[in-house]
């Protein structure tokens, strides 16, 4: 069982190594072998998240056994468990989906997400620095070759603004990450966390701009404004398996930044505590805003669900520059239920599509600005038309991705944006007392509340425009193509009927996540 | 010496962020290795400048870093070095497939006159 937090990284890379000689025109061996890995995957994190919940310290493995500041560790607390869970789950759900059409559209497509889950889940286990940048080159690597899957002109041209622009982030890592070690001498992240208290004045300076400069390229990931503008176009040309996988990719910028700005500038940071949280929730601020300028204006529906991606990092971003630990349990929550729907929605998004003329989108909303001649005529037609099964279980899926992105109730965004809510109006705990609110945390209701109601409007709009619309033919789904969406939407349905114990869970994170002394202790433990 | 570190990574990096800010893919890969090379220069000078000394232990010097240079910078560098190279390659397949999509060696597909 001590071996089991290897297994996240171990499993991806056998399969997709595997898949790469191997010799299978038709590609069933391929894909057999890698929902097998999903699926493995899967259960290990499960049994991880189980592990964690049980509260005591944090699961850490030495990689060749070498004692911490030395070797490099995984570390597995409640964080990171989470974070496994979710990019199994979306991971398997992105497979299943891409198994009908879209994993022959190009080669080597199932050995690519394999290395992409490896990726994923190597930066979040890893507990050092250098370690991490690794980690997110390799999902880097396999998100380019992925981006471009199915190839065409709209692809490789997003996808050469989309590589340059991470090559140029990553390159801002690797000042960063020297600059730390030039000044820490230290790249272990818990070794970092108790060295930083201790530093003297005169270094504080250069660590400072250090971590700032590596928090840009997390937030280069993260598509923080001004940041960003690479993410619409590189998600809306992406194949959907893909941007449905993309959609936890621009959560491990958050991730990290969750990690490191707590564990390295919390509370016990002395002079440098509270580090950035200033920025991020500014910078977090105008993303929402810009998020939901933008998802007012777009026509396009994969574009809706890239600016929806652009909302839930910005609130995320907020909610963590907030700084306390019930926002950030609220947060935790948000995150796992916008990731689930933001990865149904461009699911769904291809289904809706099919069969539709191009620029139908443009001329609905010509229409719309203009009116419509011909509408008068059906007035007196009562008798209506039948809604399809077919339409039926997409608008239903339709609706439920409404919900959960908007954040309105019965489903799970609701929980996690009113848990936030609940944090900021109750600076102290609930029921301490009224506390003034500082305008920052105005300013932060606000942007929740209105980018809600944006998404609403934008997503009450596009679905009228495309579930409504009686000119349009029935698109054929298979059941394998709807099923994923239905697992993901399942899963926040499941999240709301068991709201307290994901609650409980999340707030045992935010809590460990704010008191990062347990996190040091388990890793600076010498080896048994 | 520190000067000399100090203004080749200054001018490398001063290139390669005008060369990113170019319209053309050609001049964008070229700048993106100059910084590319600033940048492993700047990990390289993270770790001092000890000269003469070796980055491993001789056996009865342990213990006594004034007699070794760091060697994890170097080792740092070796890593970002590989990996650079990598994506470098990646990304020049992905110039050459836009030219021959498009036509042209614009970064946006076609310039503001095409």
């Amino acid at each position: 069982m001590q071996h089991l937090a290897i297994l996240p990284i171990a499993l991806p890379l056998l399969a997709g190594a595997v898949m790469i000689p191997m010799e299978d025109q038709r590609g069933r061996v391929r894909a057999g072998l890698g929902i097998a890995s999903a699926v493995a995957l899967l259960v290990v994190a499960v049994l991880l998240a189980w592990q964690a919940s049980l509260g005591g310290p944090a699961q850490v493995y030495r990689l060749g056994n070498w004692p911490a500041t030395f070797g490099i560790v995984l570390v597995v607390d409640r964080l990171s468990a989470l974070m496994l869970v979710l990019t199994a789950v979306l991971g398997l759900a992105a497979l299943v989906f891409s198994l009908t059409r879209w994993q022959r559209m190009g080669a080597h497509f199932h050995a690519l997400f394999q290395f992409q889950l490896m990726g994923l889940n190597g930066a979040f286990l890893t507990g050092d620095l250098f370690n991490l940048f690794v980690f997110f080159e390799v999902l880097l690597a396999a998100s380019y070759g992925l981006a471009l899957h199915g190839s065409g002109v709209a692809r490789v041209k997003a996808g050469l603004h989309y590589i340059s622009i991470n090559l140029a982030a990553s390159l801002l890592f690797l000042v960063g990450v020297s600059m730390i070690y030039g000044v820490a001498g230290t790249l272990n992240m818990a070794d970092l966390a108790s060295r930083i208290p201790r530093m003297a004045a005169e270094n504080r300076l250069l660590l400072e701009a250090g971590a700032a400069i590596l928090g840009m390229a997390f937030l280069v990931k993260a598509a923080m404004w001004p940041f960003g503008f690479w993410l619409g176009p590189t998600y809306a040309a992406a194949s959907p398996p893909a941007a449905a996988i993309f959609s936890l990719m621009s959560k491990v910028g958050i991730y990290a930044i969750l990690r490191l700005s707590l564990l390295l500038f919390g509370e016990e940071a002395g002079a440098s505590a509270g580090f950035g949280g200033g920025w991020l929730l500014a910078g977090g601020i105008l993303t929402i805003g810009f998020g939901a300028v933008s998802v007012l204006a777009t026509q396009d529906l994969s574009r809706l669900a890239g600016a929806c991606v652009l909302i839930s990092s910005g609130t995320l971003l907020a909610a963590i520059g907030a700084g306390q630990v019930a926002v950030t349990g609220g947060a935790l929550i948000y995150l796992a239920s916008s990731a689930l729907g933001i990865g149904a929605l461009f699911l769904l998004i291809e289904l809706l599509e099919r069969g539709r003329e191009i620029g139908a989108d443009v001329l609905a909303v010509t229409l719309e600005a203009f009116g419509d001649g011909e509408a008068e005529d059906r007035e007196d037609d009562e008798v209506g038309t039948a809604i399809p099964a077919t339409m039926a279980i997409l608008g239903l899926s339709f609706l439920c991705c409404a919900l959960v992105l908007a954040g309105l109730p019965p489903l799970s965004g609701f929980i996690g944006k009113f848990a936030i809510l609940t944090g900021i109006l109750n600076p102290g705990g609930l029921g301490r007392g009224p506390v003034a609110l500082s305008p920052g945390g105005w300013a932060l209701l606000a942007a929740l509340l209105l980018s809600g109601f944006a998404t609403v409007l934008a997503m009450a709009r596009a679905g009228i425009r495309s579930l409504w619309n009686t000119t349009r033919s029935v698109p054929v789904v298979g059941v394998v193509e709807i099923a994923p969406v239905l697992l993901l939407l399942g899963l926040c349905v499941a999240m709301t009927a068991a709201a307290g114990p994901v609650t409980r869970y999340m707030q045992a994170t935010a809590a460990s996540l704010h008191a990062p002394q347990d996190y040091v202790r388990s890793v600076m433990v010498p080896r048994p | 010496m520190e000067l000399i570190l100090a203004l080749s990574i200054g001018v490398l990096g001063g290139s390669g962020v005008w060369l990113l800010m170019r319209p053309r893919t050609f001049q964008l890969i070229i700048g993106l290795l100059l910084l590319s090379y600033a940048v492993n220069l700047f990990i390289f000078s993270m770790g001092r400048f000890p000269v003469g000394r070796p980055p491993i232990l001789e056996p009865n010097t342990m213990g006594d870093p004034a007699v070794f240079a760091d060697p994890l910078p170097q080792a740092l560098v070796l890593t970002a070095i590989v990996i650079g190279f990598a994506t470098t390659a990646l990304f020049l397949v992905v110039m050459m497939a836009s030219r021959g999509l498009t036509g042209g060696d614009h970064v946006d597909g076609r310039g503001p006159g095409q």
